[in-house]
């Protein structure tokens, strides 16, 4: 493998507090040296001059299809989606077709991305319950071994509060931990989007905030009690963010992220029955996109994550109620977090890296997320100052479906580099 | 007399001076549905098909006929609300109608914002016949067009619309139809059927369904299905007539000679005892004939627009 030199760019590790326009060299696939004014050496020399040059992001929450919904997207087309968004890591959640709940599909999930896939690391996340269903323990013992980083029944949450108890501490046992989709489903009811003015206005079921609050307080409660750690997905509500933060400052096992659907848009976007719109949990009020954003800046919340949910055409092309929920994440993710929390003066770039790279590899325990000596070569260059007008019909994910289509975002993905090979570069 | 806009999707946005000009428009057209020839050639070589994913007989023969009267070559498709989930899709089959040389679409349908859908992937002219939860503006153009009748203007007058108005959409069309023609709407039902926020669309909530129809110049009354109790919004239906259903008593609260409206069809004994819709003062029935009278007016105006 060549060596790199990246030069002239502004390092961001924020593993290592380091902020400052250096040089990375890259040897076998390991970060050589991170100092100014590095000899080429017979590197490839790229030059970064005016570009952010980070630890690639890990995303902690995907879905990439693979098996069973590869007309939506497959390992292939969702791991090249994720290089172009400049994720060099993406945990994909178990709910395929067979489900990811033993070992077999969870070696398969591997397999493929290690021969077919971009060069993005895929850290599959197994089921807790057989086939989603909320009923008796996966084998999550054997598929630690097979390569699981956590467990989660994400969209179909477990409902009996002692299954979720006894998998937290079966789990704990193999280092693995609960990612927990907090939603009471009961309290959702036939909801298709967020209950308030909007849903109102538009004569559509409404989501109350509670069916989301409601399952964050039984998840940090059953974590405090088992003194475990839990992972909340995707927040969406003021409340919500509101419990990780309180139960944090009690010392609660608890870690929790949201998504750039959430400080990026709000249900007042569903006017006009934008089906790209529908998404679980939905898009809230503007009193809750900047609770989000708060519980980003305050360290409340620990990740990003994309949710990266891509679907078909024909799936959102119908009725509001039918429509599929999910956004198509990865391509968007910087732009819309750097606008949001960067670009409007809320945070530092070197916080945001820390919520999309650092962070999440500390959550997950896996290499990368770091710039630091001997670490891999996980890296991603950035352009934040650029103006990008969002195009789904150029996503490489298969799922063009996003609410952000048309709109403009400063923050470009410039190239993706993973284990010192360069996997995407769409501008270097 | 004609109207700017493509489709009649609901009354949110229809401005004051269009529904005026709807209404005397239909007043026009209700000469025709009393005449003893009802024959006019307004809508001779316009094709007109009624889309229906949800049963109705009113609605759906008040445009039908509304067509016939004036020439059109109207057409009705009944499709099951099934149908949309596995069959052709609901933009597919707009197009078919498109290329069959559909001049006006009219689209009822379970789920709130499918006019919209429609209406964004064909050429034909959309007129909403009821959304889901979300409108049904004809609906509320021949109320306004019965009340207008009596009250002489509707400019300050108050409705009280008591029932399921949760799952109403003609509670939302008249709310947005009244408010904008200078009416005060009171809502009046168990809190579990009014939704969210209702208030900002410019309508009151009241406590009780007395302080609802005091002084009030309507009151109108919004189908309670039963599932509704099935399904665990109120307990039972002899709760709900205590608390809620529209009376004579109840009535007398209201103006005198104030109106008793429903859009039907009515649960009797459920959200209005028979007694106030068979009353003196109710024009339940009016509501029927002015329903066919607007319903002319909109073809007649909206298909106009060409020229």
């Amino acid at each position: 493998m060549e060596n790199l030199l990246i030069r002239g760019g502004r390092v961001i590790d924020p593993a290592n507090g380091i902020d400052a326009a250096l040089d990375v060299r890259i040897e076998d696939g390991k970060i050589a040296a991170v100092a100014p004014g590095l000899p080429a050496d017979g590197a490839q020399v790229i030059e970064a001059a005016g570009r952010v040059v980070a630890p690639g992001f890990i995303d902690l929450h995907c879905h990439l299809r693979d098996p069973g919904q590869e007309y939506k997207e497959d390992i292939v087309s969702g791991t090249r989606a994720a290089a172009r968004g400049g994720f060099t890591g993406v945990c994909c959640m178990p709910n395929t077709h067979p489900v990811n709940d033993c070992a077999a599909v969870t070696r398969y999930i591997i397999e493929k991305a290690e021969t077919k896939g971009s060069g993005v690391h895929v850290y599959p996340v197994g089921a807790v319950s057989k086939g989603l269903e909320g009923r008796e323990m996966a084998e999550i013992g054997r598929m630690k071994e097979a390569g699981i980083v956590a467990i989660s029944d994400d969209g179909r949450p477990v409902t009996n509060s002692n299954l979720f108890r006894l998998a937290m501490q079966y789990a704990d046992h193999f280092g693995v931990f609960i990612m927990s989709h907090s939603e009471d489903k009961g309290l959702v009811g036939d909801g298709v989007m967020n209950e308030g003015f909007m849903s109102t206005k538009l004569g559509l079921p409404g989501i109350t905030r509670a069916a989301e609050e409601v399952m964050v307080a039984r998840d940090i409660l059953v974590a405090e009690a088992e003194g475990k750690h839990v992972h909340l997905c995707h927040l969406s509500t003021k409340g919500g963010v509101q419990l990780v933060r309180e139960a944090k400052a009690r010392g609660v096992r608890v870690t929790a992220e949201t998504t750039p659907h959430y400080i990026g848009a709000t249900d007042e976007w569903v006017a006009g029955y934008d089906s790209n719109c529908r998404v679980n949990p939905p898009l809230r009020e503007e009193s809750d996109r900047q609770a989000c954003i708060e519980g980003l800046v305050d360290g409340t919340l620990d990740a990003i994550s994309t949710d990266h949910a891509p679907h078909h055409e024909d799936e959102k092309r119908v009725e509001f109620p039918l429509a599929a929920s999910g956004i198509s994440g990865f391509e968007t993710a910087f732009c819309v977090s750097n606008t949001e929390l960067v670009r409007s003066g809320r945070m530092e770039m070197s916080r945001l890296i820390a919520l999309m790279s650092t962070q999440p590899a500390r959550i997950l325990g896996v290499p990368g997320g770091t710039l630091s000596i001997g670490a891999p070569a996980d890296i991603v260059l950035l352009d934040p100052e650029r103006e990008v007008t969002v195009d789904a019909k150029k996503f490489v994910s298969k799922g063009k479906n996003t609410p952000f289509d048309g709109r403009t975002y400063y923050g470009a993905v410039c190239a993706t580099i993973v284990g010192g090979r360069v996997i995407d570069k769409e501008d270097i | 007399m004609s109207m700017k806009r493509k489709d009649l999707l609901g009354l949110d946005g229809v401005s004051r001076e269009e529904i005026t000009q709807i209404l005397d428009t239909a007043l026009t057209m209700r000469q025709i549905v009393r005449s003893s020839n009802k024959k006019t050639a307004h809508l001779q070589g316009k094709s007109i098909v009624t889309l229906f994913y949800e049963n109705s007989t009113r609605t759906r023969m008040s445009f039908e006929l509304a067509s016939k009267y004036m020439s059109a070559a109207a057409a009705n498709i009944a499709a099951s609300a099934s149908s949309v989930a596995k069959g052709e899709t609901l933009i597919d089959t707009g197009v078919t109608l498109d290329q069959m040389g559909t001049d006006v679409i009219i689209i009822r349908h379970p789920m709130s914002g499918a006019p919209a859908l429609l209406a964004r992937h064909v050429k034909a002219h959309v007129i909403n016949a009821g959304d889901g939860m979300n409108e049904h503006p004809t609906q509320a153009l021949l109320d306004m067009m019965t009340m207008r009748e009596h009250l002489g203007s509707l400019e300050g007058i108050k409705v009280a619309i008591c029932g399921d108005v949760m799952h109403s959409r003609v509670a939302r069309s008249n709310i947005y139809g009244l408010t904008t023609m200078g009416a005060k709407v009171v809502l009046c039902a168990p809190p579990t059927l009014i939704p969210v926020r209702i208030e900002e669309l410019g309508c009151t909530v009241a406590p009780t369904i007395e302080d609802a129809c005091e002084g009030a110049d309507v009151v109108m009354g919004l189908r309670i299905q039963r599932e509704r109790q099935q399904k665990g919004l109120f307990p039972s239906v002899a709760e709900y007539c205590d608390h809620w259903e529209i009376t004579p008593e109840r009535v007398a609260l209201a103006r005198p000679n104030a109106l008793v409206m429903h859009p039907g069809p009515m649960n009797r004994g459920v959200e209005i005892a028979s007694s106030a819709a068979d009353s003196a003062q109710s024009v339940i029935t009016q509501q029927v004939e002015s329903g066919v009278s607007v319903r002319m007016a909109l073809l007649y105006m909206l298909t106009r627009r060409e020229g």
